[in-house]
Formats: C-alpha cells, sequence, structure tokens
C-alpha cells in the first residue's frame, strides 16, 4: 500500500504515504472490531487509503493556495490512485529498487528494507540485529535523509536503470535473507520471517520479465535450497545441528524441487554469476553423498573465490578441500589463509586436528571459544574439547 | 604488498592442453591463492597454437608461433601479491605444472607505471 501511494507522491513524501497507509489500517482495526470484517478486507482498506489520500489532497491545496501561494508538494493527483493488482506488483518493484540504494550501508539498507518493504517496526528490526531500538530508529533516519537527497525517481523506473540497479538490489535481498538464515537472534519466527520476506521479495523480481534475469533465479534457487533446510538446522532450544546431523527427512523436499526449477531457469546466457554458484554448492549440499560430491562443491568454492574473496568464503572452501584430500592436507592450506580473528578460522583448525593431533585441535577450539560471541556456539565447542579430552585419555 | 606476475612456459606445444583433472588441480593452486586474499590478476592463457601466434622481428620479419630461439614459450601468467619475492618464490613452487608437464615459472615483480 506505501508502495503504491509512494508511485503517487515520490519518494520525498514517503511519510505522508506511510501515515496515510498506518491510519488506514488503525481505521480497520477499529472499524472491523465494531462491525466485523467485511467481506472484501483488500478493497475494503484500499477504498479507505484512496478516500483519505483525496482528502489529505484537498487540504493540501487549500493550505497552499490560502496560506502559501507555491505548491510544495508535486503529486500527480489528476489521475486517480488505483489499486489494481499490476500496479501494485509495479509499485512494489519500483520500492524494492528505491530503497536498496547504494548510497546506505548493506546494514541500512538492509533496515530500511524490512521497515519499508516488509513492514516491520523498528522494535522488531532491533530484535532481529540484537540492537536498541534507539541505534535502529537512528540508523534509519540517516538512511531515510540519503534516500531523499538521491531523489530516485520511483514512478518511472525504465529500462536502463533497471539493469544498472539490479545488481544492488540483488545483494540487498541477499544480505537480508543471510540475516534470517545465519541470524544473530535465536527467535526461530523472527528469523522464518527474514527469510520469507526476501524470498517474497525476490519473487516480485522474478514476476517482471525486466527483473527475472538469470542471476535473479540463481538467488531464488539459493533461497529456495537453504530454506529447505530451515526447520533441521535448529533443535527446540534453538540450538545449531550442524549439517552432517540433521535429521533430512524434516527437509523440505517442495523446497527443493522449486530451487531446482529455479536453477535451470538461471542456466540461459553465459554470466556465471556468484548466486549461481552458491546456489550449485547449496545444490550438492541437498544431494546424498556421492563420491564426487565433495569434488564439485570445491570447484565451485575455487570458482566464487575467484569472483570475489571473502574470510568465509576462503574458509568453507578449505573445509571442502578437506574433504577431498583429507584433513592433514588441507591443514597446511587452511594455515595459510591465517586468519587468526575469526572463530571459524579456529574452529577449522579445531576440527581439521582433531584426529591427529588433540593437544592442538583443543588450542584451537579454546582460541575459537574467546573470539565468539554466540553463546550456543561457546556451548558446541566445549562439547566438542569434552569429547577430545576423553579420547585423548 | 608487492605485486608479483608469474608467467608461466612450457616447453612443449602437446602440453598445452591439461586434460580434465590437471585443469581441477591448476585451479585448486589458483584458488587457493585467492583464498589468501593475495591474488591480484587472475591472468589470462595465452594461445601459442598456429593462427593465434606470430612473432614480429626487425625489418619487418614475422614468423609464426610464440617461441623464436628456443623452443620454449609462455603459456600465461597471473598476478599476486606477497610481503617478498621469497614469498612469492615459494607460492609458485607449489604450482602443480611441475609434477604435471614440467616448463618453468619466471617470478617478476611488478614496477606500475602510474
Amino acid at each position: 500500500m506505501t508502495a503504491v501511494l509512494c508511485r503517487h507522491f515520490g519518494l520525498k513524501h514517503i511519510e505522508i504515504a506511510e501515515d496515510i497507509a498506518s491510519d488506514t489500517f488503525l481505521k480497520a482495526s477499529e472499524h472491523w472490531a465494531i462491525n466485523g470484517i467485511p467481506q472484501n478486507p483488500t478493497a475494503w482498506l484500499y477504498t479507505v487509503a484512496k478516500n483519505k489520500t483525496k482528502d489529505y489532497l484537498k487540504n493540501l491545496s487549500v493550505f497552499e493556495t490560502k496560506i502559501k501561494n507555491e505548491p510544495t508538494v508535486n503529486i500527480q493527483s489528476e489521475n486517480d490512485i488505483e489499486f489494481d493488482n499490476q500496479i501494485i506488483s509495479d509499485s512494489q518493484l519500483a520500492m524494492i529498487f528505491a530503497v536498496c540504494n547504494p548510497a546506505n550501508s548493506d546494514e541500512a539498507q538492509i533496515c530500511l528494507a524490512l521497515q519499508i518493504l516488509c513492514g516491520f517496526s523498528i522494535e522488531e528490526i532491533a530484535n532481529a540485529f540484537l540492537t536498541k531500538s534507539e541505534t535502529i530508529k537512528k540508523r534509519l533516519q540517516r538512511a531515510r535523509i540519503n534516500l531523499r537527497n538521491d531523489n530516485f525517481q520511483i514512478h518511472s523506473l525504465n529500462e536502463t536503470e533497471i539493469k544498472s540497479r539490479l545488481d544492488t538490489v540483488l545483494k540487498t535481498l541477499y544480505l537480508l535473507f543471510n540475516e534470517g538464515y545465519f541470524s544473530r537472534t535465536n527467535n526461530q519466527l523472527i528469523r522464518k520471517d527474514l527469510c520469507s520476506e526476501a524470498v517474497r521479495l525476490t519473487l516480485v523480481l522474478s514476476e517482471n520479465p525486466l527483473t527475472d534475469q538469470p542471476q535473479t533465479n540463481a538467488l531464488l534457487a539459493l533461497m529456495c535450497f537453504q530454506s529447505s533446510r530451515l526447520e533441521a538446522r535448529t533443535n527446540d532450544k534453538g540450538e545449531a545441528i550442524l549439517f552432517d546431523e540433521q535429521d533430512k527427512s524434516l527437509w523440505d523436499k517442495s523446497l527443493i524441487e522449486r530451487g531446482n526449477y529455479y536453477l535451470v531457469n538461471a542456466c540461459t546466457g553465459n554470466e556465471v554469476s556468484k548466486y549461481h554458484l552458491e546456489a550449485g554448492i547449496a545444490y550438492w549440499h541437498t544431494t546424498p553423498t556421492d563420491q564426487n560430491k565433495w569434488q564439485h562443491i570445491l570447484q565451485l568454492y575455487n570458482q566464487l573465490i575467484l569472483i570475489e574473496y571473502s574470510p568465509i568464503t576462503a574458509l568453507n572452501r578449505t573445509f571442502a578441500f578437506a574433504q577431498v584430500f583429507g584433513h592433514l592436507k588441507a591443514i597446511s592450506e587452511a594455515e595459510k589463509l591465517n586468519l587468526v580473528e575469526s572463530n571459524y578460522y579456529h574452529e577449522l583448525l579445531g576440527f581439521l586436528y582433531a584426529d591427529t593431533n588433540i593437544a592442538k585441535a583443543i588450542e584451537h577450539y579454546e582460541q575459537a571459544i574467546k573470539l565468539t560471541k554466540s553463546k550456543p556456539e561457546k556451548q558446541t565447542l566445549l562439547k566438542q574439547i569434552e569429547r577430545l579430552k576423553k579420547v585423548g585419555r | 604488498m608487492k605485486e608479483f606476475a608469474l608467467i608461466f612456459r612450457l616447453k612443449d606445444i602437446a602440453d598445452f592442453k591439461p586434460t580434465p583433472e590437471q585443469m581441477q588441480e591448476r585451479m585448486n593452486w589458483l584458488a587457493g591463492i585467492a583464498s589468501q586474499n593475495k591474488l591480484v590478476d587472475k591472468g589470462n592463457t595465452l594461445l601459442p597454437i598456429a593462427g593465434s601466434a606470430k612473432t614480429v622481428k626487425p625489418n619487418n620479419v614475422v614468423t609464426d608461433g610464440a617461441y623464436t630461439e628456443i623452443k620454449e614459450f609462455i603459456s600465461g601468467y597471473i598476478v599476486i601479491k606477497a610481503d617478498t619475492i621469497d614469498e612469492a618464490v615459494e607460492i609458485a613452487k607449489a604450482n602443480p605444472i611441475f609434477d604435471q608437464v614440467g616448463g618453468n615459472i619466471e617470478v617478476r615483480e611488478v614496477l606500475k607505471r602510474d
């Protein structure tokens, strides 16, 4: 709703659009509580929003002609606001493109997306990021100023703009999904919400021919494969379950099939994006272990690290290397990474040393415990050390 | 950190086309460098075959092929970063090409023109 209204007001006046939208929902909650839910709640909401907008514009023009003599808000008031499905989906697309603005930092973009595109409250966002509401509020304020200054034209998305910004948009949605998937919070509900919102927005992209690009499909495939394991990844207490110990019957087969479908769609053209490679890796993780599985995964990680270096990719690649060439060879490969500040680096080395040098393995696990901030992770690592000490005796 | 070009040379055109297994080993080596965040440029392969390689000499003399006097040719290059040339040499030593087909790798510090 905010998206459609914004189309009329322009992004500069997003607050007005948001006010009208939230007024509409407020009225709905009052009205519905007394009179019951109307037959067509969606149509009801849109009619109210439309009327509120007309009222607002009337007041504004009175204010402007009588007091100011100059129009401050340039609004396309001549054409009536319509809420049909086509316009809703176009407006959503335009909003996604407006919000995913490289002028803002990655974190700010995710916060904005959550607030504007997903309708999360500041408290909900703060919970997801494990930060204070005040911090999120400030971050959002700054981000909104940046958006306004950039003056992105929301109603006239043309092909060149879409093409040039699609990378940023995909990256934001990718980060949004990861925020849910590898979330700092243990709250399962928030995590699932973040993931499904990211999927929903990426689906909007896949429904428009302009944004239905191979890399969009690759990202969707990646999200489907990852989502298929959401249920299996944590136990009742919210503790992470390692991949090898997951109950594979909890994996969502229909999501894996969706993933396969989008992965096939992604394989047109010559471009291999990092989403293709990550989706490829996630695909292999959904298959039973055949003898070449890790060989394929290693090759995909090789290509991924050549496109873009990141410490996590480097560590994951080394894990795949260990599966193919054995732990001993992987130790020297891992030590070359020299990521001594990373708890994952020490976890990997602890894991690799575990069958040959228990003292070294424990040393690395202890280092990892010092570096990690996550409590469940500390627990898991302590258990590993206990286990190793028993074996060592 | 300094930058170094690693220039690959082979002795026999027949060695130029690697098998899929050899290709994988080379990729593992290259990705290992990238994993240390020491790959500056993954470089390119330089085709030595007829129609793709000529040598231009003084007095408008042009010969076919990638080599002039000795029968050795450059097959490609990459650029890495390292603190010292010794470190760059250690990285080069681990290249699987020596076990696969032989040849050599020249390590040269890059002096930026700008």
